[in-house]
């Protein structure tokens, strides 16, 4: 942005314009790049996709090894079936999530988002294709600029017909995280989706081809609220993609292998780091908002640099305290460790264990008491008093499982009738069940309510019986009546 | 159908609603324009023209041409929402949505799910959906929706409520009276007959009688006096006092006492009467629900162990 002038006010005589809050957004031609950062950028693309698109594919038991069932509200992960009641573990996995992001940012800036969002990531591979049949960045601008063609028709068709490819075969995938994919790929040949599974196939895909294709860094200066924030995670320790000012200042250009001139640092200003980045910012004017970490200016300066015989590290992963100070890396690295990286990794250690080991002890099943609402007690047989209860009973296994229901809490309290049942793999029951003390325990206690503790007990798992050690408590109260 | 005094009024509300989204059009226009001044070269300068304290200007760092569109969008948006359902006074809109009609939709949905299942079940005899564990599954949900409120969700019913789970029965057991109940719903009705009987002692008197019948706790020198007004019962209750399950008239001889036993609660019922009733549910139930009901229910009172210990 331009110098601004001393404010021209009102009544100063100047003339009046009117001007928009809107513009044009800029069209950006990001140019080609290779070096070690895009090489790491690639590979992190090629695992996530594999993770992503493979995922599904997985088989455990006879069934997707990763369902999530949102019509039955069952969560197969693996060899664990989640119900609803255990949201608890999307939560701690969205706060380990964030502690993450916010231990690299803090380590490392926007690493996220320079090379694992799937922003870059899917704006990454869409862009390979846009080379593929469009060239490169002059090529592009120029077939841009040239009136239609069969040329430029073909180059544009096929650039679009494999990004709707691309964009459908996501959307697949994705919708095949929730319904069985290989039911849903025999259906693909059919076109035989159902109107929901279509409707997500479809925008799930217009989305991949709208962001990777059109939209790209305006969803990362626009839209992305981690973007606006994460400046709170920096601090003067925090490695950027920095430009060494000291070391490239002033710039100027020079043959190939030649030494700079007296008074000119190393920068060639041949404007490449500009040309390669993919939100159009020019990284020698520092650390700006739109930078997303993703480093292709350094890769390319690094060949210019080779170029020229000039050291590499021009541009380069550093801190602010280290490019003022002309810390060596080792240096800046020692500064890792300071109580703002600790807090956030102490944190993520706790709720990571904290996470597995909850995960590790779950029991395979699940119990909720609820107390019948119709009456509060009844009376039986000369004397004795009934109470009655719903266990809902989920079977978090998919083998099937035999519980036993005891309770105490009062003397002589028992189960009236069959306190014994039986789930199938993954099966939610209701178990209507009454509770009964004897005629003299109903005399002898204080009349209200008594707090009591249901204890549920496998007894048997699919044709074994089980040793009895694992049970549920769940407390309830007994009601005697005056 | 109009919610309105007046159609004047629907007229007006669809008025408003049309005004404030063409306001909202309009302040889109008018807020992405500024007026500004230029600077001594012709150039506009590069605020946005707020000046606050004298001298601090906000620069103009405008937002990508396609947000505004983006707001432009959701205003367009409106409109077709408008049209196609209700939201401009009193017009249904051209889906003529509705929550009864979502309502109704998804319970046609439900029934075709549910036809092939209870077509299966149809061709089953009480006996044979007792021993059906899908069929049970029905039932039980069934049950705990229609019928756990007032006879608990184990069935064993309260003070005025029956216990199903036993082999007394009012109205009769069998698979065939229980639909019949469930379907037409029953009233149970025994007049006060304190009257008819005498002095209270003397109603105090047959309420022993009543007691000894089932062997329970009685004054037996009162349940002899008392013995000679039972012929007041006899014509519900029958001679021996085994009841009658086609009035619904208690057997008095067991100890099953849906009003409460004791002196007490006995002289009540026949100084006040009972008047007790279940309702109707043949209007929230189908024929198919209820027939696996019954079944349910048939199967709660049956010596069966249906699960190991």
């Amino acid at each position: 942005m331009t110098p601004v002038p001393p404010p021209a006010l009102a009544g100063a005589g100047g003339k009046a314009t009117t001007i928009w809050l809107y513009e044009k957004s800029a069209k950006i031609y990001p140019r080609s790049v290779s070096g070690l950062f895009a090489r790491w950028r690639w590979a992190v693309v090629v695992l996530t996709q594999l993770l992503f698109y493979g995922l599904p594919w997985l088989v455990w038991n006879g069934r997707p090894a990763l369902l999530f069932d949102l019509a039955a509200r069952r969560f197969y992960i693996g060899p664990m079936v989640l119900y609803p009641q255990d949201f608890i573990y999307l939560t701690v996995l969205l706060l380990l999530s964030a502690l993450g992001l916010f231990l690299f940012t803090a380590v490392a800036g926007r690493l996220w988002c320079g090379f694992a969002c799937p922003q870059t990531v899917y704006t990454e591979i869409f862009m390979a294709v846009e080379r593929w049949f469009e060239g490169d960045r002059q090529r592009r601008v120029k077939l841009d600029a040239a009136p239609w063609s069969l040329n430029k028709l073909w180059r544009k068709g096929g650039k679009h017909a494999v990004w709707i490819a691309l964009g459908l075969w996501t959307g697949f995938t994705f919708v095949g995280y929730f319904t069985p994919i290989r039911t849903l790929w025999a259906e693909a040949f059919t076109l035989d989706f159902g109107p929901w599974e279509w409707f997500w196939v479809c925008f799930y895909g217009f989305a991949t081809w709208g962001n990777a294709g059109f939209m790209r860094e305006q969803v990362c200066k626009y839209m992305c609220p981690y973007a606006r924030f994460q400046s709170a995670m920096f601090d003067r320790d925090t490695l950027v993609v920095a430009y060494d000012t000291a070391r490239g200042e002033p710039r100027g250009s020079r043959g190939r292998g030649t030494a700079p001139k007296a008074g000119q640092g190393d920068c060639i200003a041949c404007t490449l780091c500009v040309q390669v980045c993919p939100t159009g910012i020019d990284i020698r004017e520092g650390l700006q908002y739109e930078c997303i970490g993703c480093a292709a200016c350094a890769d390319v300066c690094d060949d210019v640099m080779d170029k020229v015989g000039s050291p590499r590290g021009l541009i380069r992963f550093a801190t602010e305290n280290g490019m003022a100070g002309g810390w060596s890396t080792a240096r800046m690295w020692s500064r890792v460790w300071r109580p703002r990286v600790l807090v956030y990794g102490v944190l993520l250690l706790a709720i990571a264990g904290a996470f597995v080991t909850s995960l590790a002890l779950r029991l395979p099943f699940r119990v909720d008491v609820v107390r019948d609402r119709g009456a509060l007690a009844r009376l039986v047989d000369g004397g004795g008093v009934e109470n009655s209860y719903r266990l809902q009973v989920m079977n978090a296994t998919e083998t099937v499982q035999r519980f036993r229901v005891s309770a105490d809490g009062l003397p002589g309290l028992a189960v009236a009738g069959p306190s014994t049942i039986e789930l199938g793999p993954a099966e939610a029951r209701w178990m209507p069940l009454a509770l009964r003390v004897a005629p003299e325990t109903a005399a002898s206690q204080r009349p209200g309510a008594h707090p009591i503790r249901f204890t549920i007990t496998v007894v048997g798992t699919g044709d074994a019986p089980a040793a009895g050690a694992t049970r549920v408590v769940e407390a309830s109260t007994f009601v005697l009546p005056r | 159908m109009s919610d309105f005094f007046s159609p004047a009024w629907s007229l007006a509300v669809g008025a408003f609603t049309l005004i404030g989204l063409l306001a909202c059009l309009a302040l889109l226009f008018f807020a992405a324009r500024r007026t500004v001044v230029l600077r001594p070269d012709g150039t506009p300068d590069e605020t946005t023209g707020h000046v606050w304290d004298g001298d601090l200007q906000e620069l103009n760092n405008p937002l990508p041409r396609w947000w505004m569109w983006m707001f432009v969008l959701t205003v367009l948006f409106s409109f077709a929402y408008i049209w196609l359902y209700l939201g401009f006074g009193s017009y249904e809109g051209k889906l003529r949505w509705s929550s009864v009609g979502e309502y109704e939709e998804e319970r046609t949905q439900a029934a075709a799910t549910a036809a092939p299942l209870f077509a299966r079940l149809a061709a089953l005899s009480p006996q044979q959906l007792a021993a059906d564990r899908q069929a049970m599954g029905v039932g039980e949900r069934l049950f705990v929706n229609h019928c756990a409120t007032c006879h608990g969700s184990d069935a064993r019913g309260s003070k005025g409520f029956p216990n199903l789970t036993d082999d007394d029965w009012l109205w009769g057991g069998t698979p065939e009276k229980i639909a019949e109940t469930i379907i037409a719903g029953r009233n149970g009705v025994m007049p006060p007959l304190a009257a008819a009987v005498g002095t209270a002692e003397e109603v105090r008197q047959l309420a022993h009688h009543v007691l000894s019948l089932s062997g329970g706790p009685h004054d037996a020198v009162a349940a002899q006096l008392g013995r000679g007004k039972f012929g007041v019962c006899v014509a519900c209750h029958g001679a021996g006092g085994k009841g009658n399950q086609a009035l619904g008239a208690p057997n008095l001889t067991d100890k099953t006492w849906l009003h409460g036993w004791g002196e007490q609660a006995v002289v009540a019922t026949i100084t006040q009467g009972r008047n007790n009733m279940m309702p109707a549910h043949a209007g929230r139930l189908s024929p198919e629900q209820i027939q696996v009901l019954a079944a349910y229910v048939w199967q709660l009172s049956q010596p069966v162990v249906k699960a190991p210990p």
